[in-house]
């Protein structure tokens, strides 16, 4: 897994199936990486509808977040649609699992992406990454100190 | 470990006594079934370890997911105004079935609240200010989902009926 101070590799994935992102074009903001298993987990428990309750404060922090997993653009549009979420999932689907490969964050037994979380700054480098049980959802906590210190550089 | 921040204080809803053991602080939404599924637990748990617990709640409402969340946690509000928090609380689990914009008046008048007033409260900013930072305070202490429980502090790994197991072990 990468750690802080690395420099995080460029991507560019489907947020849509018409709309790709590329990570080097949200230079000069900070970035968060939230990647995670799967779409459809229950949802009082579910990472993703926490962090879309929580987009002003990443705004407030200048970040933009993305959720990654292995999940297909459709799939991905069936989830947003359905937990009404306000930021964009990405598609790690083909080559499957590359980005969170390339962040040394890919389940190769069960072929999903493991739970992680990274923080990059406007620089592209990563600021702070935590690994977390793939059971347990790491809550917001982690993201925001992480913000928090770079927003004092 | 996720810590409790900031720590159980007067703006809190407390049920129990300050001289407890014990105190549990649930983050909760009024919409959110698990929730609903550890009320009456938590109902027990203050029934059977009585003066040992100290009980808190604080909003945690998952707007997005949840269209009446929001609205429920002020109706709540509202009624701590009225110094019925607590009945409120109870009244918006035991019928979070029939959750719906209509319920809140009616649930008001029930508990027997003012209900002009009421009404006029739950317009207020100042309300509204609460239950966010109390969203606020559960953000910055780790909570991961609904319901989440801090005992004494620190984040408890586990659902009402692992606490009220956790709380048998722990007392016998």
């Amino acid at each position: 897994m990468l750690e802080k101070g690395a420099t995080a590799p460029d991507f560019e994935l489907n947020a849509t199936p018409d709309q790709k992102i590329k990570l080097k074009d949200f230079k000069g903001k900070n970035v968060i990486l939230a990647f995670y298993p799967a779409d459809w987990s229950p949802v009082c428990s579910d990472q993703m509808a926490l962090y879309n309750e929580m987009l002003k404060y990443f705004n407030k922090y200048d970040a933009q977040i993305f959720g990654v997993s292995v999940d297909s653009v459709w799939c991905h549009l069936a989830f947003e649609e359905n937990r009404k979420l306000h930021f964009p999932l990405l598609a790690d689907f083909e080559p499957k699992g590359a980005i969170s490969k390339a962040y040394g964050v890919y389940d190769e037994e069960v072929g999903e992406s493991k739970r992680a979380l990274f923080v990059i700054d406007k620089e592209g480098k990563i600021a702070w990454s935590y690994l977390s049980p793939v059971a347990v959802n790491p809550g917001a906590d982690g993201i925001l100190d992480a913000l928090e210190e770079l927003s004092k550089k | 470990m996720s810590i409790l921040k900031p720590e159980i204080n007067s703006l809190d809803h407390i049920q129990g006594d300050d001289s407890a053991s014990i105190s549990i602080v649930e983050f909760g939404d009024y919409q959110c079934p698990y929730c609903g599924d550890a009320y009456p637990i938590m109902k027990e748990i203050e029934e059977t370890f009585d003066y040992q617990i100290r009980f808190v709640f604080r909003h945690f409402p998952l707007t997005n997911a949840h269209e009446f969340a929001f609205s429920a946690a002020i109706a709540a509000e509202a009624a701590s105004l009225q110094g019925k928090f607590w009945e409120m609380h109870d009244a918006l689990y035991e019928n979070q079935y029939r959750l719906n914009a209509e319920l809140f008046d009616e649930l008001a008048e029930t508990i027997g609240l003012d209900l002009e007033q009421f009404q006029q409260d739950s317009t207020s900013e100042k309300i509204k200010r609460k239950i966010e930072d109390d969203f606020d305070s559960g953000v910055r202490s780790g909570v991961n989902g609904t319901p989440s429980f801090y005992i004494n502090g620190t984040k408890f790994d586990g659902g009402a009926t692992d606490l009220y197991q956790m709380l048998k072990e722990s007392t016998e």
